[in-house]
């Protein structure tokens, strides 16, 4: 295990430490203080494990890399992942996972507005609720949110997933309830396991687009 | 007044055109969506000269004594800055909205001539990367296709806050345009219209743009220069606000640039001139004696040599084409004058980018047009055009006693019109008098 302590190395000398290392290598990392732009740009399966509060886009762009943050995040955590695991175990800010193409997000507590925004392909668990406009134009990949969902669910949304366990506040424009089938339950399923959420597949909705603003319609203009 | 019937007198206020747009909006109930840029008459480079050298200054000798061009991208925090061998640059179209032959015949060209492309929405393609020598990587809102291999792969990257063509507008690909390929490089259904959203997702403002800009450092090592682009409304703040975040390069693109496909109201009424955005943006910098420091492009209705120069008179590092490069590859030849009859326009007039049935297949998915442009004949095209324009702006300096081109100065011009004159902030011909700073 490595440690970087951030009172002593620089944001430069941690990132390009982690960017350096082979897969398997275990880093630890310290005194963060809310610092932004930590553990970006990873493309190796190292083990990163994150002591305190980060800043704005930790995790940012992933590949492959295993990142546990015990603490909270700040905006735009795991921006564009493409691949591999971050967890946080506190709360995380506004545009989590945003435009994310691949890899899961877990954040145990809270996710604030704009979580999974244009995501691409990514799957994220959210253990608590999470905030107005999120999954807003999601392309594709899930959102699971073990408890409440704020205003405007899933507006515009294209392909992506939806599963709520507790109360959507109001859905987005051309987001509707779906059907929850075998194989979304299945999916659901393997999601909550990987995250180690303990609830039930039956406690969850599933919501989705319903592809009515896929091409443009005059009649459709007032849902804009 | 009618040319055939002298008592007939077409409204200023309505002429045929308007009425024409009138009755297509009632008919269909849609705005207009189209291609190309702002085709209104607006104040330009036409309407400054230059003052070329006499017994007060002497000029150089044309093909004996040196006029360099060379320019150096991105040199404030960048390990890698970017060498060109002209200050003319090819702009960001994407993959999508024109064909990969064409994204292929602008990586071309630029190579030949010794300068830049640039990627568009929906990312980088391999034909694009493999024959462009530098290419810069646009970093968009809607991200399609955004990939941090790509990122690495780039010499430099634009981080692109808004257009000439669209100032605050996002874009938007019209299903007929979106091919098996291209959807899956954005990860969306085909034949669906695909949205481009108007503002990144990730941020809301100069304060978090400074901190992306710090995060797309560490994910490329320092080693790329990184632009930042915007469309020329409120030039003077966004520019200092594009410095004051850590750009190495600020882009400033008229209201005269090109789009593949916006509404036409977006495209003749939203933003300012190229003409005033330059030296708004030069003025920008100099307050922070920060020109020549940070790097700045302008775009937006670039046609000749002659434009480039009085840019760079202005005080500009360099400039981007991208509407008069697809006309180098082809767009409105007349060859395909029939072609684009049948489908109800000409030659010259051709702006229905959006449509994806382009006879020159430039702005088209579909891959018999497509075949049409072939990729090294359209690169040499555009090489043949860059070198044109490289030499007009080589003839005027050297005119104006300038051993780089750089050295041009707002000194060397003169405006015809009192618009320009305000606008580009050069006195009226024949007068001291700048509109707005004194003079007689």
């Amino acid at each position: 295990m490595t440690e970087i302590n951030l009172e002593k190395s620089t944001i430069r000398e941690l990132n390009e430490a982690l960017q350096a290392g082979s897969s398997g290598d275990k880093f630890s990392v310290n005194n963060t203080v809310g610092k932004h732009a930590l553990s970006v740009g990873l493309t190796t399966k190292v083990d990163v494990e994150i002591n305190g509060h980060v800043g704005y886009y930790c995790a940012g762009m992933n590949q492959q890399a295993n990142i546990i943050i015990n603490g909270n995040a700040g905006p735009g955590l795991a921006e564009n992942m493409m691949s591999g695991q971050v967890r946080v175990t506190g709360n995380a800010s506004q545009y989590a996972a945003a435009t994310a193409h691949g890899g899961l997000l877990v954040i145990e507590g809270d996710s604030s507005s704009r979580c999974g925004i244009s995501m691409k392909g990514v799957n994220i668990v959210v253990g608590g609720n999470i905030g107005h406009m999120s999954a807003f134009m999601a392309q594709s990949g899930c959102l699971v949110v073990c408890g409440d969902a704020g205003d405007a669910l899933g507006d515009s949304i294209y392909e992506a997933k939806i599963y709520v366990r507790g109360k959507v506040k109001s859905l987005g424009t051309d987001c509707i309830e779906k059907e929850m089938r075998d194989e979304h339950k299945k999916e659901l399923q393997q999601l909550l396991s990987q995250s180690k959420m303990s609830h039930g597949v039956e406690e969850f909705r599933r919501y989705g687009s319903a592809r009515k603003l896929y091409n443009f319609d005059i009649d459709q203009v007032d849902d804009y | 007044m009618s040319k055939d019937n002298p008592t007939l007198i077409e409204s200023a206020t309505f002429p045929r055109h308007v009425i024409a747009e009138i009755q297509r909006a009632a008919k269909t109930g849609i705005y207009d969506i189209r291609g190309f840029g702002a085709k209104r008459d607006i104040p330009t480079f036409d309407d400054l000269v230059f003052l070329g050298a006499s017994t007060s200054r002497y000029p150089l000798e044309g093909y004996r004594e040196k006029c360099t061009t060379e320019v150096i991208l991105g040199n404030r925090f960048a390990k890698n800055p970017i060498h060109l061998k002209t200050p003319i640059t090819i702009a960001g179209m994407s993959f999508g909205s024109l064909s990969a032959q064409a994204k292929e015949s602008l990586g071309r060209g630029a190579t030949i001539a010794g300068t830049s492309t640039t990627t568009g929405d929906g990312g980088m393609t391999p034909e694009e990367r493999g024959h462009s020598k530098t290419l810069v990587y646009q970093y968009l809102p809607s991200r399609y296709g955004m990939n941090p291999d790509d990122l690495r792969k780039a010499d430099a990257i634009e981080i692109v806050l808004g257009q000439g063509a669209k100032p605050g507008g996002g874009g938007m690909l019209l299903g007929q345009k979106i091919s098996p390929r291209v959807a899956q490089m954005r990860n969306l259904p085909e034949g669906i219209d695909q949205r481009s959203a108007c503002r990144h997702p990730d941020w809301t403002g100069p304060d978090d743009l400074e901190i992306k800009i710090q995060e797309l450092r560490e994910i490329t090592n320092w080693e790329k220069p990184i632009y930042v682009k915007v469309g020329a409304t409120r030039v003077f703040y966004d520019v200092t606000l594009a410095v004051k975040a850590g750009a190495d390069v600020v882009v400033v693109d008229g209201m005269q640039g090109g789009t593949a496909a916006t509404q036409d109201v977006f495209i003749e009424h939203v933003g300012i001139p190229t003409l005033p955005a330059v030296r708004m943006a030069v003025e920008a910098l100099q307050e922070m004696d920060m020109h020549r420091k940070v790097q700045l492009i302008v775009s937006g209705g670039i046609r000749s040599g002659a434009d480039v120069a009085k840019a760079l008179a202005l005080g500009a590092d360099a400039v981007s084409i991208g509407t008069a490069a697809l006309i180098a590859l082809g767009d409105q030849s007349p060859e395909f004058d029939d072609e684009y009859k049948e489908i109800g326009s000409a030659a010259g007039f051709w702006d229905d980018y959006q449509a994806g049935n382009d006879p020159a297949g430039i702005t088209t998915q579909d891959p018999e047009l497509a075949k049409r442009l072939d990729p090294i004949l359209g690169g040499r095209r555009l090489a043949n055009y860059i070198n044109v324009l490289t030499l007009e702006l080589q003839t005027l300096a050297r005119a104006c006693g300038k051993s780089h081109v750089h050295n041009l100065e707002p000194e060397d011009m003169v405006a015809l019109t009192m618009e320009a004159a305000a606008m580009a902030g050069v006195p009226l011909a024949g007068t001291n008098w700048i509109p707005g700073k004194g003079g007689i």
